[in-house]
């Protein structure tokens, strides 16, 4: 298991990218896999700076990998206002182009890209969002 | 984040790489405004050196999309596996038009 702390700055995101890519290639996910992880971190990692952290910076976006017996669980710890992705509702899906909106599409993409997509808020631990990507095989 | 735009007589291609995220989408969609702003609406993305696009990229290319449409389109070029298959997977691939290499998608125009 590693742990690895980053700052409330987009421009971290390909950072954070980079740690998380590290860990699913050490879980053996192949490349699908692989990028899903990579989208659905990034997601949430916008998500928090953006919405979660408004326009204050936060103190800490703390990244937790863990290899699993069946592929890679990431643990994404911060100490924003709680925010509750799973409140958001999925974006209209196979509308017309006309029709489309551009909200909800980041947690969809996290829902639809990890196997397990969870959310906790407490008051000592902060938001916790857990997510789990799984072998295919 | 590096954007290449050129001029053809039907279109306009433009080229970036690497990620699309939510540090620099605003600096593609700036970039594809510019290009919209002259009356140009038949855009060929190039994104065989784009390794990633997240939900704040696919805003900006929706965007485009609707702008071109109905009198011209943005279509986008060799897209990697993961990216087109992250759009399919949530229902807006259908959005764009994939080409396999520039010479066919300005062709096309």
């Amino acid at each position: 298991m590693s742990t690895k702390r980053f700052t409330c700055s987009l421009k971290n995101l390909e950072e954070i990218c980079d740690y998380v890519t590290h860990c699913a290639n050490a879980a053996g996910l192949d490349e699908s896999e692989v990028y899903a992880v990579q989208l659905a971190v990034d997601e949430a990692s916008t998500n928090i700076m953006e919405h979660g952290y408004g326009r204050e910076c936060p103190n800490r976006i703390d990244i937790t990998c863990e290899i699993l017996d069946d592929g890679l669980k990431v643990v994404i710890y911060d100490d924003a206002d709680p925010f509750d992705p799973e409140l958001v509702p999925d974006p209209e899906i196979n509308v017309s182009l006309d029709d489309v909106k551009p909200r909800g599409l980041g947690i969809f993409f996290m829902r639809k890209m990890m196997d397990e997509v969870q959310y906790e808020a407490t008051p000592e631990k902060g938001n916790t969002l857990t997510m789990i990507k799984r072998h295919a095989r | 984040m590096e954007i290449k735009t050129t001029e053809f007589k039907r279109c306009t291609v433009i080229k970036t790489s690497g990620r699309i995220d939510g540090s620099n989408a605003q600096e593609l969609a700036q970039a594809l405004k510019a290009i919209t702003s002259k009356g140009v609406y038949k855009i060929v993305f190039d994104m065989s050196e784009v390794n990633f696009v997240a939900s704040a990229g696919w805003w900006v290319l929706i965007d485009t999309q609707k702008t071109c449409k109905p009198s011209g389109e943005l279509v986008l070029v060799k897209v990697d596996k993961g990216i087109k298959d992250s759009l399919n997977l949530v229902g807006m691939g259908s959005y764009f038009r994939t080409y396999d290499d520039v010479t066919s998608a300005v062709g096309d125009f």
